[in-house]
């Protein structure tokens, strides 16, 4: 088999606050491959959208990449300089959908000149060449070309959206890290941003990382999931392995907690408490404080990650 | 036409009964528009709305942003000025003197009042009696406030209990109710240094305090993570049971909506485009509309990765100034299309809110007799 496309190795986030330090990202490893991709999911505050920033270096400060590597296409991008990075894999390697399309566009430049921008900036390109460009990024995902002279308040929620998916694809890269892309959208349009993500992950092959607090959408997309909680992976495998037959006490909370559409009306099921502080988090695994199935050594010992079967790892006293 | 067209009925245990309302807010034209003498238009929110709530039931109105959802729920409150229509509301036993008032305009003899025909110094009374829980506990919070000063207010205005003790006791019971506890750990915290969770029991508290009959839910747990959902939901389910409330449950989940309500009401663009219990409306839905809705809710199953199913409907929500005519779904309808014999009446005249099956009722010509 060939060398995944990225590979992340016992990646450390924090942030250095007056208040101390805040381990947003502790120890996290995963890999994916070319074509691959990967959902990762969490409550609010559980580090997926730190992950995110750390792996296309945007973290913002006090934040810093404190330990680990990231190796993209063979080399660890964590050692780039900034220059080098920017220059050479920022866009071009991996690209982003960021939270809340409609606050991402500059309100008083029209779309076009925002799609050419990045051409000219990256690839020398003309203006002339640049708004071409926009135009067939702009027909790939599903908008008018005309529409490139438009301004973004003129665009619906959904349109500007997918502005910002054409963007990130603007320069083919390899990866696309998309941050909760349909926050703030009706269900309808959800479903239409979630098609053609799906499209552009069968037709260019592109490596999707999704990051979403809901595993439904998750669902959607990833042949990969994993699951994180205060700042670390829990849970993780083939999509078909979590889903189907979840191990961790969190994932199978997570689970309990969507209503569903068809079948049996069953009570849901909820995880009680809040989530763990990460200046000072539990000791032992960080999960204990809410689990059902605590015991002692949990309070005590941080659980190893164990393979349960092949290709799913899980973070958990139960199976050790 | 058929007899069996939606008319809401006044019976003695429905609680709330909304007849044809419509909001419709004017756009502002500018200077030279009004020089020009070009007409005001209007943004029609609500454009010919009617329901019953029944005392005791859960009451969803869905739908997506736009559709009327909120401006209705608003409406009951009094919240903004209705165009037409009446709202009938059947008042608790601690309101009752207020109703004795000449110029209240009585709608059934089982003691509805239309609450558009109260003179606004006498609403105060209704507003305790009718509640909101509004959507976003980090905006709906004041933040330079302590949770208790937050729950004294509503106290305050209404005039419920002078003594400082009485109301410290108050404030603690509620924030118990809502399981907050110990409440004394929770009375002087501020807002911040709450989860997105515990703040919405503060405003699901701040609701309750005052005691009401009805409870108007916007989306009150759209903010908070999947997570936490169920538990809020089922406090709220648990203070239905207890107190004997009556909710409207605004939102844009239908799957959520067929777990909690009985009855859904399916809005799209200031209509109601099919209404009934919530399983069978979810689970089986007729209207064009409702079946693309349903369609579009992700599941949790991976399977779904491999599949691209378009959505049954096309192009996006039009604006609700140039209302389309005919059935405003038309533009966007993909039965429409197979159906090319029903096309002119769809694209000229508006079809009724009609009774399909017990209880069952939508608005599509391909469900009426013609």
């Amino acid at each position: 088999m060939s060398e995944p496309l990225l590979q992340v190795r016992n990646l450390k986030t924090y942030f250095y606050t007056l208040k101390g330090v805040v381990k947003a990202v502790d120890d996290v490893s995963f890999e994916l491959n070319r074509g691959e991709s990967l959902g990762i999911a969490g409550e609010s505050g559980c580090g997926k959208s730190t992950l995110a920033f750390s792996l296309i270096r945007l973290v913002p400060p006090p934040g810093k990449i404190a330990g680990g590597s990231i190796i993209f296409q063979g080399r660890d991008i964590t050692k780039l300089s900034e220059e080098e990075f920017r220059r050479e894999v920022r866009w071009q390697g991996i690209s982003m959908v960021f939270q809340g399309a409609m606050n991402v566009l500059n309100p008083v430049y029209t779309v076009g000149d925002q799609i050419a921008e990045l051409f000219m900036v990256h690839k020398g390109y003309t203006k002339q060449e640049g708004l071409k460009e926009a135009e067939r990024l702009l027909q790939m995902v599903g908008i008018d070309p005309r529409r490139v002279k438009s301004y973004p308040f003129e665009l619906s929620g959904g349109m500007k959206q997918r502005v910002v998916i054409a963007m990130a694809l603007a320069l083919s890269p390899p990866l696309v890290i998309a941050d909760e892309p349909t926050t703030a959208l009706d269900v309808v349009v959800q479903a239409q941003i979630m098609n053609l993500l799906k499209k552009l992950k069968q037709e260019l092959k592109t490596s999707i990382i999704l990051i979403s607090h809901d595993l439904s959408l998750i669902a959607e997309l990833a042949d990969k999931v994993a699951i994180m909680y205060g700042g670390k992976i829990v849970e993780y495998g083939q999509s078909d392995l979590v889903y189907n037959n979840p191990q961790h006490p969190y994932t199978k909370g997570l689970l309990g907690s969507i209503p569903r559409l068809r079948g049996e009306i069953k009570d849901l099921t909820w995880i009680p408490g809040t989530p763990p502080d990460l200046i000072n988090p539990p000791p032992g695994c960080r999960f204990h404080p809410r689990c059902p199935y605590a015991m002692d050594k949990c309070k005590k010992e941080e659980p190893p990650i164990i393979e349960v079967e092949k290709g799913h790892y899980v973070a958990c006293w139960l199976y050790a | 036409m058929g007899e069996n067209i939606y008319k809401p009925v006044y019976s003695k245990d429905t609680k709330l009964v909304v007849s044809d309302l419509k909001v419709y807010f004017p756009i502002r034209r500018s200077f030279i528009d009004v020089l020009r003498g070009k007409p005001r238009l209007y943004v029609k929110a609500v454009d010919g709305v009617s329901f019953d709530v029944k005392e005791g039931e859960v009451f969803a109105l869905a739908g997506e942003s736009g559709c009327g959802k909120t401006t209705t729920g608003k409406s009951i409150l009094r919240l903004n000025e209705i165009t037409e229509g009446s709202i009938g509301y059947l008042p608790s036993k601690k309101i009752e003197n207020v109703v004795k008032l000449p110029m209240v305009k009585k709608l059934s003899e089982h003691g509805h009042i239309d609450l558009y025909s109260i003179p606004d110094k006498y609403f105060k009374p209704f507003r305790q009696d009718i509640q909101m829980i509004w959507q976003d506990p980090f905006g709906s919070l004041n933040p330079r406030r302590t949770i208790f000063e937050i729950l004294e207010e509503p106290l305050d205005i209404h005039g419920i209990s002078s003594t400082k003790e009485e109301r410290t006791e108050i404030i603690a019971k509620a924030l118990e109710e809502v399981k907050l506890t110990p409440p004394e750990e929770f009375m002087w915290r501020y807002p911040h240094m709450l989860s997105g969770g515990q703040r919405q029991r503060v405003v699901i508290s701040r609701a309750l305090i005052l005691k009401p009959s009805l409870v108007i839910a916007d989306e009150p747990v759209s903010m908070l993570d999947v997570s936490i959902r169920a538990e809020i939901l089922q406090l709220m389910m648990d203070l239905k049971k207890r107190l004997g409330l009556t909710y409207i449950f605004i939102t844009h989940d239908l799957a959520l909506a067929r777990y909690i309500s009985n009855r859904i009401a399916v809005m799209y663009l200031g209509k109601i485009v099919e209404m009934g219990d919530a399983r069978k409306v979810v689970e089986d839905p007729y209207h064009p509309y409702t079946k693309a809705l349903v369609e579009a809710i992700p599941e949790p199953d991976p399977q779904r990765r491999f599949i691209i199913k378009e959505l049954p409907i096309k192009g996006e929500v039009p604006s609700p100034i140039n209302v389309p005519s005919g059935c405003r779904f038309h533009p966007r309808c993909i039965a429409l299309d197979k159906h090319p014999e029903l096309a002119e009446l769809c694209k000229t005249k508006e079809p009724p809110l009609i009774e399909v099956a017990p209880g069952r009722y939508v608005a599509c010509w391909l469900y009426a007799k013609k």
